[in-house]
């Protein structure tokens, strides 16, 4: 897209969205959202870069290299902060049981396991969504 | 002949399904099956159990946090089948 209006709203706008979706998905445990609607957030700033800018300047970004590891990464800690579980108390993803410290109610590190679950999942959905839309833009180049 | 059997049928199919919409409970209903003692448990207990402000993550992150392991498994697999289908795709026309 080669639109000058566009290409500076959203080089303005872009920080903004991540800003909120990362608030969103660090405050998960306290306000409303979580996981989801944040790391949707994140993920749909990223994709209007890569729509307005172009793949190219997209993949310069965030290249397959890393974003492959990014999206391993996310479902990966979900399942080791589960089997922490299992080694300490013997069930899978137990929160007070296995150990994590509650907190403060109410602070931002509270609630044990919560808040790291959360970030794993916001990972998972923000690479998924780009991760998906750099795939299908590439496929439509090769044509 | 088989044509008015298909329809005596579907009327049947149509008249009990019908009558099962009318005699499902109200949204929000005391006596909706799904209003039981679970939803008092968790307005009770969520805030010793978990430390969570946010009763509905505690839900989904903890209690049922095996649901959403399920749930995140679904974004890895539908980045692996769309993976496998157009990289298929793109070596058959190279």
């Amino acid at each position: 897209m080669n639109d000058l209006i566009v290409k500076l709203i959203s080089r303005l706008l872009i920080p903004f969205i991540q800003l909120y979706g990362i608030y969103i998905i660090l405050h998960g445990h306290l306000s409303f959202g979580g996981g989801f609607s944040g790391g949707a957030l994140v993920g749909s700033s990223l994709m209007l870069y890569a729509i307005i800018f172009g793949l190219k300047e997209s993949e310069k970004k965030l290249p397959h290299t890393i974003s492959k590891f990014i999206e391993s990464f996310g479902i990966l800690t979900y399942i080791i902060i589960g089997l922490i579980g299992i080694l300490t108390v013997g069930s899978f993803l137990s929160n007070k049981q296995a150990g994590y410290s509650l907190g403060e109610f109410g602070t931002l590190l509270s609630a044990g396991m919560i808040p790291y679950l959360t970030l794993a999942i916001g990972i998972k959905v923000a690479s998924t969504m780009i991760t998906l839309l750099q795939r299908l833009l590439k496929e439509d180049s090769h044509d | 002949m088989s044509k008015k059997i298909i329809i005596a049928i579907l009327f049947i199919l149509f008249v009990v399904l019908s009558i099962s919409i009318v005699r499902m409970p109200d949204i929000g209903g005391e006596s909706n099956p799904a209003y039981n003692d679970i939803t008092h448990y968790y307005i009770d207990n969520a805030r010793e159990e978990t430390g969570s402000v946010n009763i509905i993550a505690a839900i989904i992150t903890d209690y049922r946090a095996f649901d959403t392991l399920g749930e995140t498994t679904v974004l890895f697999s539908s980045i692996v089948a769309v993976f496998s289908v157009l990289s298929m795709k793109g070596d058959k026309h190279e």
